[in-house]
């Protein structure tokens, strides 16, 4: 009897010593993506330093805003800590969503000076650019573009495009350019299949649309607001130069995106172009890693920042993690946080496909050479500009999702028009919320 | 044991009937009427569910009139009377005529009854999903078939204004045509065969004996069908943002996925609320019109 006991209680309690021994843990949410995975593979070691076990909760990226915004507006204690989008900054810092950071960053010797400044007012600081810290830059991003440089080496193709554009066949250097370019593949049968232009975001539902014609309204020199006098939007967000560069964009949807491809985002951007249907993508720094891993010898991808036209910009990605102010483990969260911003752990980081943006890491003299698209990113994230990151971010980015898609998609209305109803739009929200 | 059956025997019919009731009382009341009355109340404040701690004011009627006075509301609304008229006719006529099919006897005819059905068994969401891989321009099988019969070349279902609407009433029609056939086959199930017989004898022909005999008996059926989706339609969801994300632009936007962004992404609580208030006025007042005209048409 004693054997038959001992044979079953000795697995029993050596179970339940296990889960003592590993009963501290925290709880992670991030998007579901590639850099998500690399942050686990990286976790580990943190696990191993302090015991502490690392869970994730990575939500698919239509759905991660609605998901993550809807735990912190319950106040719910799932999430111990959170790499939230650049935009919730304001919400998380203003709804007391997010710990304030300042004490710990000083009694901890992390100083914000030594992440890239971009970033730092980016993902960090709300007001903006004030010295109130409610996240850690995490993971730097902007959006890119991809293209294939097997297809631009041919010489068959650089001398036809040479004769007709009487420029060489390259990276494009403005927007006009990239069109040129894309015009060019567009409907162009190369190896027994036919190709298209450009793989563009279009996506209605979330962030998509937005971000993508962002790319092109900041490269004409769009600004949202009078510097000047805040929340004066008219003659700003609806300048010529704004309406000229939807109107572009619109160009590129109708000239250049493959047949189906309006409603489009990063996954839909990636197969498109994984499956040779493209010339190039526009998508976030953070899928080069996976693009490039396909491409050992380089010869198929190449990768440039987002082009200029009457200035140089590149729409803002990227995340800072935050410590949830409903978590009952803030200081566990807190000493993971502390572990994530020392240098050598952001150079295994970045190492393992994260986008780092400590400065030790974007300054080293390997740096550029360490990934075929890491001068693009030290190039974009010097230009980078954001969407509104008030606290009312999605009331103010769903209106313009709905009226750009309806002008470059549905191709109802005018330019002109679309951004007019957009200012009213804000207009309206910021009243409401008490701005003007 | 025996007094608690004393007890019971004790008590009035009236009571325990309402003992029998109650729980299912206090469900309703819990489940439905609060939410109901809380929202109603809702709709005549200013409230964000995701603003903590910013007071909550009586506003009056003033969501009530924003929404009805936006132009937008009104689009949204035409985009769900499209939907749900061209649904509702499709389904009618498709179902009904499947029904006459079915009724006959032939081989096989139990196999078809269950293949026809088989896509109201499947979930909106991933009708949704795969529908939108049958109805992608460069791959899919929709735009293979419809080329098949006449060539119109490339042609993007889900990403032109124009033929966007048409693609989530066919995405619908063939998901829910056999729950309208289903109904009406039931229908036509129960008619008795000597009306039939007395129709042959006094030398009907089949179209008077359609006409005479089997669309009076199945039209209560239909029309009970077509109240089903009716409702259902008018509040659709999962299955059109799925499909098309209320897009391009807003060309699909029913009024259920614009509530729902103003709910739940917007969260301006107030404001939806009162639009869900208008919404459930709409069609408990359509409903209530109907159900009386088929009353009336079942007296005939």
């Amino acid at each position: 009897m004693r054997k038959i006991l001992s044979v079953f209680l000795v697995p029993v309690f050596a179970l339940l010593f296990s889960f003592n021994a590993k009963s501290e843990s925290l709880t992670l949410g991030w998007a579901a993506w590639d850099p998500a995975n690399a942050l686990q593979e990286l976790s580990k070691e943190f696990t191993a330093e302090t015991g502490v076990e690392m869970n994730f909760e990575f939500v698919p990226w239509p759905n991660f805003a609605e998901r993550m915004l809807n735990e912190l507006n319950n106040q719910g204690k799932t999430f111990d800590l959170l790499i939230g989008d650049s935009q919730w900054i304001g919400q998380g810092a203003e709804y007391g969503h997010y710990v304030k950071l300042n004490d710990f960053f000083d009694a901890n010797g992390i100083s914000m000076d030594d992440f890239n400044p971009a970033t730092v007012y980016a993902y960090s600081t709300w007001p903006k650019g004030s010295p109130n810290y409610y996240a850690l830059p995490a993971m730097g991003d902007a959006l890119a573009w991809a293209y294939r440089k097997d297809w631009f080496d041919r010489p068959e193709l650089q001398a036809e495009f040479k004769s007709k554009h009487g420029y060489d066949l390259g990276v494009p250097k403005t927007w006009d350019e990239l069109y040129d370019m894309c015009t060019f593949f567009q409907g162009r049968e190369i190896d027994g299949q036919v190709r298209y232009g450009a793989a563009i975001n279009t996506e209605r539902g979330s962030e998509g649309i937005t971000m993508g014609v962002t790319a092109a309204m900041y490269a004409w020199g769009m600004q949202y607001e009078n510097p000047d006098n805040p929340y004066e939007m008219d003659g700003y967000f609806n300048s010529d130069a704004s309406v000229e560069a939807v109107e572009f964009y619109r160009k590129m949807y109708e000239d250049c995106a493959p047949p189906g491809h309006s409603d489009a985002y990063m996954v839909a951007n990636l197969d498109a172009y994984k499956s040779g249907q493209v010339a190039f993508q526009m998508n976030w720094y953070a899928f080069w890693p996976g693009v490039s891993k396909e491409d050992s010898d380089g010869r198929v991808s190449g990768f440039f920042a987002n082009p200029c036209q009457n200035v140089c910009a590149a729409t803002l990605g990227g995340q800072g993690i935050s410590v949830v102010s409903y978590s009952d483990k803030q200081d566990l969260a807190l000493e993971y946080m502390k572990w994530f911003a020392k240098p050598d752990i952001q150079q295994k980081w970045w190492d393992l496909g994260g986008y780092s943006c400590h400065m030790d890491v974007l300054g080293s003299p390997d740096f550029v050479d360490s990934a075929v698209y890491a001068q693009g990113f030290l190039d974009s994230m010097g230009i980078v500009k954001d969407f509104w990151q008030e606290p009312t971010f999605v009331e103010l980015m769903l209106p313009m999702q709905e009226r750009i898609h309806d002008y470059v998609v549905n191709g109802k209305g005018s330019a002109k028009d679309a951004l007019d109803k957009i200012i009213d739009d804000w207009t309206e929200v910021f009243e409401d919320d008490g701005k003007i | 044991m025996k007094s608690a059956v004393k007890k019971f025997k004790g008590l009035s019919d009236k009571a325990i009937a309402w003992i029998f009731i109650a729980p299912t009382l206090i469900l309703l009341l819990a489940i439905n009427i609060y939410p109901l009355i809380y929202a109603i109340r809702m709709s005549f404040t200013n409230f964000y569910a995701n603003k903590i701690g910013r007071e909550v004011k009586f506003v009056g009627l003033k969501n009530y009139k924003k929404i009805l006075g936006k132009e937008e509301i009104w689009e949204k609304m035409q985009i769900t009377a499209h939907f749900v008229c061209w649904t509702l006719v499709l389904q009618a006529l498709i179902g009904l005529g499947l029904a006459l099919l079915l009724n006959k006897k032939f081989k096989g005819n139990e196999l078809l009854t269950t293949l026809i059905v088989l896509p109201m068994m499947l979930s909106p969401a991933v009708v949704g999903v795969f529908w939108t891989y049958l109805y992608n321009p460069q791959v899919g099988l929709f735009n293979y078939v419809v080329n098949f019969f006449y060539d119109f070349g490339i042609f993007d279902m889900i990403g032109s204004s124009t033929l966007a609407p048409w693609s989530i009433v066919i995405v619908d029609t063939w998901m829910w045509t056999p729950f309208t056939m289903l109904i009406c086959l039931a229908g036509l199930r129960s008619i008795p065969n000597y009306l039939y017989e007395a129709a042959e004898v006094d030398r009907a022909s089949k179209w008077q004996q359609f006409i005479h005999i089997t669309l009076p008996s199945v039209l209560p059926f239909l029309l009970l069908a077509l109240l089903f989706r009716g409702i259902e339609n008018f509040k659709m969801f999962d299955l059109v943002a799925e499909l098309t994300s209320g897009g391009p632009g807003s060309a699909t936007e029913l009024a259920s996925i614009n509530l729902k962004r103003e709910a739940f992404e917007k969260w301006k609580t107030g404001y939806s609320s009162a639009f869900a208030v208008i919404l459930f006025v709409t069609i408990f007042g359509f409903g209530n019109v109907y159900v009386k005209v088929m009353n009336k048409i079942k007296e005939r």
